[in-house]
């Protein structure tokens, strides 16, 4: 107890391909902690950063975590948890927390896609990941940013700015990124293309599995490109909600299984 | 971590396909008998019963998969214009061949190559890569390769289908005679067409040992055990080995011993196995105390048509039922009726990305299974033979979270 709160805590780490995130919660399941850094090579590194970054902003001690529960892709680097659950399971949870109803969970990460659909209580119904290909994922935003040379923080501005809009045709993040520098080649605008590269993104991921009721996005993706919600909104026509920190949602789920456990 | 469970027989299994692989070599490096190539579910009683030892390439490519030497072979196929998209068996095995490799020399003493055979036989009936894996090796070693041409999406199976299969198993026969002089003997024939229906009919019971709750089973285990059902049907070492088999598990079952302990959920495995990860995903499932029932891919070797009676017209019925042959339709109510039999929670297709014919993931028959029976199905994107094809991590946590669905 410090000046009379309980400073117990529970932790969720989520490591994925491209961020690493940490997230702590209180015994009452609020929000107390977060973390998002890079993930770099070093999981093991990345977890003990978000970690301790997390607690700072807490305020709080190693010794006030009662229970850490990691995700993710690099779940198994985490040393200090406890248990280890699936990025699939903490999705659900997380967005369960913030949606309690049926929801179609449509996660773009930063190498994988996922569609989970839930029940009213948050149970899951079925699920699907992407294919191997990274096409329609963050690591093909960040490849073509990288490609034309764009800050990746200027993007969902430039693509709200466009006054056209280019079609991307290609599957592949290979053939797509050719078909890019062959338009900036050709002189066409920067800003319509990177529109046209979010349009295809939300296309792929429509196309993974039937997106039925109301769509929650999450992930990395959207947290920084609030264009792509509206854009699903525009395709499925129909409802789209982004939770508070959609990229942390993971992080958060795990948080709330560590706190149940 | 629990260990794999393994049966005794898995011991007599050893000497049962090394006998198999002497008895081939001792005949081509003699000349006597003859040495036929057959597809695994091709005409094998016929080869049989005309004096031929048979050998499967697919059986070897298998070895070449679940060797992890699969990988090393198929870029060489594809550098003589087979594409990484098409059945990595016949790249796998045609690779290897290039490379003058099988790991036929690495496991039997005394073995140095694959056999030359005397005639190529295939059969269109699982796929038509087989005809052009056969007429590769025709062409490279100018040997006779012949087929039959079969039938695909198959709804009821009609006389006429079975008219037309028994008349090209005739034709066949006598193309095979001319080319090599090796005759028919209609009295052999009945009697392997028999060996083969027992044989059958024991496998089936080996795999509906699985029934019982707990299995003494899994997929796994059973993609080793089928080997004699594949390359050895037709003949009485594969009725014996059965016969061991079943009583051994029949004494697991007694005793309650589950080939997964403390067995949480039962999977049905649609599609091929990922050879070369083999033990990796028998473990993953251990871990997960999920046991993996049953399979399409094991109950390929189930020819319950053979009737000695009649050989001819039941051998064109055995090969035109099977599961491969069949429509969407007949798939949707062949896993309704494993569904009965093995009580699974949940079924996982393996898209496997160089073979369509085992991947039955692609025209929405999961959704349209799952909605009919409420039993959750995921896909795993993979490969029977080509790892490149396979994202392990990506496998694994689909895998996992399906399992922490059937939780709930
Ligand atoms: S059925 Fe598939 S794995 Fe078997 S030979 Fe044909 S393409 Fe290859």
């Amino acid at each position: 107890m410090v000046n009379g709160r309980v400073m117990d805590c529970f932790a969720g780490i989520d490591i994925g391909s491209t961020t690493a995130k940490a997230i702590l919660v209180d015994g009452d399941s609020r929000i107390v902690g977060r973390s998002v850094q890079r993930s770099g090579y070093d999981f093991a590194a990345a977890a003990d950063r978000v970690i301790t970054e997390a607690l700072e902003s807490a305020g709080r001690k190693r010794s006030d975590i009662k229970r850490v529960v990691s995700t993710g892709y690099g779940r198994r680097n985490v040393e200090f948890a406890d248990e280890q659950r699936t990025e699939i399971l903490c999705h659900a949870k997380g967005v369960n927390f913030y949606f309690p109803e049926p929801v179609t969970v449509v996660d773009i990460g930063g190498q994988d896609n996922k569609v989970i659909h839930l029940g009213a209580d948050g149970e899951r119904l079925g699920f699907t990941m992407n294919r191997k290909c990274a096409a329609g994922t963050g690591a093909f935003i960040e490849e073509i940013a990288y490609r034309l040379d764009l800050p990746l923080e200027k993007l969902n501005e430039m693509a709200e700015n466009a006054a056209g809009e280019v079609k991307i045709g290609s599957f592949c993040t290979v053939f797509s990124c050719t078909e890019i520098l062959g338009m900036a080649r050709r002189g066409v605008p920067v800003d319509d293309i990177i529109k046209g590269v979010f349009r295809s993104v939300v296309k792929r991921v429509a196309e993974m599995d039937a997106l039925d009721g109301k769509v929650v996005m999450t992930g990395g993706v959207v947290d920084h490109n609030p264009i792509v919600a509206r854009m699903l909104r525009e395709l499925l026509e129909h409802e789209v909600e982004v939770p508070p920190d959609p990229q942390a949602i993971g992080a958060l789920g795990a948080a709330l299984i560590a706190r149940e456990l | 971590m629990a260990e794999i469970k393994k049966l005794e027989t898995a011991r007599l299994m050893k000497k049962v396909m090394a006998d198999h692989f002497y008895e081939i070599d001792a005949a081509c490096k003699s000349g006597e008998p003859k040495v036929a190539w057959c597809t695994s579910v091709g005409p094998a009683e016929l080869l049989r019963a005309m004096g031929f030892v048979v050998y499967f390439p697919e059986n070897h490519a298998a070895i070449l998969g679940a060797s992890r030497a699969a990988n090393d072979c198929i870029p060489a196929a594809n550098a003589i214009g087979y594409s990484p998209e098409i059945c990595s068996y016949l790249t796998a095995d045609i690779g290897a061949y290039l490379k003058g490799f099988t790991p036929l020399s690495k496991i039997y003493d005394g073995i140095e190559s694959i056999p030359k055979p005397d005639v190529l036989v295939y059969n269109t009936n699982q796929c038509r890569d087989v005809k052009d894996w056969f007429e590769w090796y025709g062409r490279e070693w100018k040997v006779p390769c012949y087929g039959i041409e079969s039938f695909v999406n198959v709804g009821e199976v009609t006389k006429d289908h079975v008219d037309s299969i028994a008349g090209q198993m005739k034709q066949l026969a006598k193309k095979i005679t001319e080319a090599t002089g090796n005759k028919l003997d209609e009295d052999k024939l009945k009697e392997t067409v028999r060996l083969s229906r027992r044989c059958s009919d024991l496998w089936r019971d080996v795999l509906e040992m699985a029934a019982n709750i707990p299995s003494p089973l899994t997929f796994f285990d059973g993609t080793i055990h089928m080997g004699p059902a594949v390359v050895m049907r037709g003949t009485q070492v594969a009725v014996d080995y059965y016969e061991t088999l079943l009583k051994e598990l029949q004494t697991w079952v007694d005793q309650g011993i589950a080939a997964v302990e403390g067995e949480r959920h039962r999977i049905y495995w649609e599609g091929m196995p990922i050879w070369g990860k083999l033990r990796e995903n028998a473990k993953l499932f251990l871990d997960l105390k999920t046991c993996v029932v049953a399979s399409t891919y094991c109950n390929s070797w189930i020819f319950s048509a053979f009737d000695p009676d009649d050989p001819w017209n039941s051998m064109a019925r055995a090969y035109t039922e099977l599961f491969i042959v069949r429509d969407d339709d007949y798939k949707e109510d062949y896993y309704k009726r494993m569904l009965e039999i093995f009580k699974f929670d949940g079924i996982i297709f393996h898209d496997a990305k160089t073979c369509p014919n085992n991947s039955n993931c692609r025209y929405g028959l999961p959704q349209r299974f799952s909605k009919e029976t409420g039993i959750p199905f995921i896909t795993i994107d993979g490969d029977l033979n080509d790892l490149r094809c396979y994202s392990e991590e990506q496998a694994i946590t689909k895998i996992e979270a399906f399992i922490e669905q059937l939780d709930g």
